[in-house]
């Protein structure tokens, strides 16, 4: 199995066992993210950066993950900047990208450009999130740090909470921790309910997850949980938000309720769904989980060019 | 009164039966008829049918429609039968297939979706079910709901 030239467009692009592939090798990336090893496994590789939109987290964790390991990085940060906004298509700056580089970063706001830009790419395509689309390498490192937390995923207990109905990335996690048997609670506001269809998707793959508007209840005999923002936007009406966020707020006195094992995930930034004072406590791992996206990355860019 | 009479023989041609009830003007779209055509065409709607209740019947004269551009009719009419008729009689006879990927036929309802935007690319859905019918956009994976309603 080799995902050498491999494009990662979609969670469901990958296999289990090229997932696993990637978490395995992830790990062996660790001390050298830390900077504590040197491995220039990427030295004379270029990785072409194109960031559509703004996303600071994401970018710079790319960027380190390459500069890691020797490798360097073209691109621009902000599209401003750029020829596009002379009405220049996505795909010309594709396939100038293409020429100059060996790997392909890409995020915009518009869904499937990425899908788009592995077509008309020779080069690998990483999609580093489209629009309210899909944002694989952000999946992957969120399966890596449970897998790193608790050692493994199969039959873990996990609970996603917040808005499950519009933020996709709760989607694509609740479809892969499916297809490594995770135990499944979705917590969400009745409005901002898991889709059917990734309902459905989980079901068949063996697991039947559980819908709930009850987190306390949930979160007993959890080993993991996974925290989003609920936007404002999504309620017409300003006090059913209000009622909606203090009752899903994660605060020492929810906590009490937990395991003492627990770990709190959340990708961030957070605004107030997790309280300052959790941070201390050993449930708190979305730093880390921070973290972790360089290893992942690292470990992604080596796969498919072939490291 | 046979339904012969509502709609001639034709000699040659092709007739396409069992088309889905008020879908006949939609299908002729769909076959770029009668944009440009020399041929007659004849349509009859919400005509009774045994098996259907309602259904629609396009003939259309001295053209004789290949498989692979009727196969875009499956997306709203997944029922209907193609007769190839030369010389009064029904030469080849064969039903419509779905393909397994619609390209450039079915625009994406998603307004935010790649493929709606100013780039070289035709828009494109993968099959996921074909009974009933389930249609994948292939760029922001969304699924339609109401694929009639989106063909191009
Ligand atoms: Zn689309």
């Amino acid at each position: 199995m080799s995902l050498k030239g491999k494009d990662i467009v979609s969670i469901r692009d990958l296999s289990k066992g090229e997932i696993l592939e990637i978490l395995n090798h992830a790990k062996e990336m660790i001390p050298v993210a830390k900077g504590k090893k040197k491995l220039k496994l990427l030295e004379g590789k270029i990785l072409a950066s194109l960031f559509f939109e703004p996303s600071t987290r994401t970018r710079l964790s790319f960027e380190t993950a390459m500069h890691r390991l020797g490798g360097s990085v073209i691109g621009f940060a902000d599209p401003s900047i750029t020829s596009l906004r002379k009405g220049e298509n996505i795909v010309d700056t594709i396939r100038m990208a293409d020429a100059y580089s060996d790997v392909i970063v890409i995020r915009h706001p518009k869904e499937g450009t990425a899908r788009m830009a592995a077509e008309f790419a020779e080069a690998p395509v990483i999609n580093a999130g489209d629009g309210a689309g899909r944002h694989p390498t952000q999946c992957l490192l969120d399966l890596f740090t449970i897998l790193m937390e608790k050692g493994k995923l199969e039959g873990m207990k996990v609970v996603l909470l917040g808005d499950l109905k519009y933020g996709r990335t709760v989607h694509s996690l609740a479809y892969a921790l499916a297809l490594f048997g995770a135990e499944l609670v979705f917590v969400s506001p009745e409005s901002l309910r898991m889709p059917k269809e990734i309902v459905e998707d989980c079901i068949e793959l063996g697991v039947e997850p559980v819908s709930t508007t009850d987190l306390e209840k949930a979160i007993r005999d959890a080993d993991v949980l996974y925290v989003t923002r609920i936007q404002k936007e999504r309620f017409p009406d300003p006090t059913e938000y209000s009622r909606v966020i203090g009752s899903y707020k994660v605060d020492m006195n929810l906590l009490k309720h937990a395991k003492e094992d627990l770990i709190v995930m959340h990708p961030l930034p957070r605004i107030d769904e997790i309280s300052p004072e959790v941070d201390k406590t050993r449930h708190a791992v979305y730093f880390k989980q921070a973290f972790n996206g360089v290893p992942v990355r690292m470990s992604i860019l080596s796969k498919v060019l072939g490291g | 009164m046979k339904k012969e009479l509502k709609i001639p023989r034709i000699k040659d041609g092709t007739v396409i039966d069992h088309i889905t009830a008020g879908q006949a003007l939609k299908v002729l779209r769909i076959l770029g008829i009668p944009e440009g055509t020399k041929s007659i065409v004849s349509v009859a709607m919400y005509v009774k049918s045994k098996k259907m209740g309602k259904k629609d019947i396009v003939k259309v004269e001295n053209r004789e429609l290949d498989p692979e551009e009727v196969n875009k009719i499956a997306l709203i009419a997944p029922k209907a039968t193609i007769n190839i008729i030369r010389d009064y009689k029904v030469a080849k006879k064969f039903r419509v297939h779905v393909p397994d990927e619609i390209v450039g036929i079915v625009r994406c309802p998603n307004p935010n979706c790649i493929s709606n935007s100013e780039e070289p690319i035709e828009s494109r859905f993968v099959v996921v079910r074909r009974d009933p019918l389930v249609i994948k956009c292939y760029y922001c994976e969304r699924k339609p709901d109401n694929i009639a309603d989106n063909i191009i």
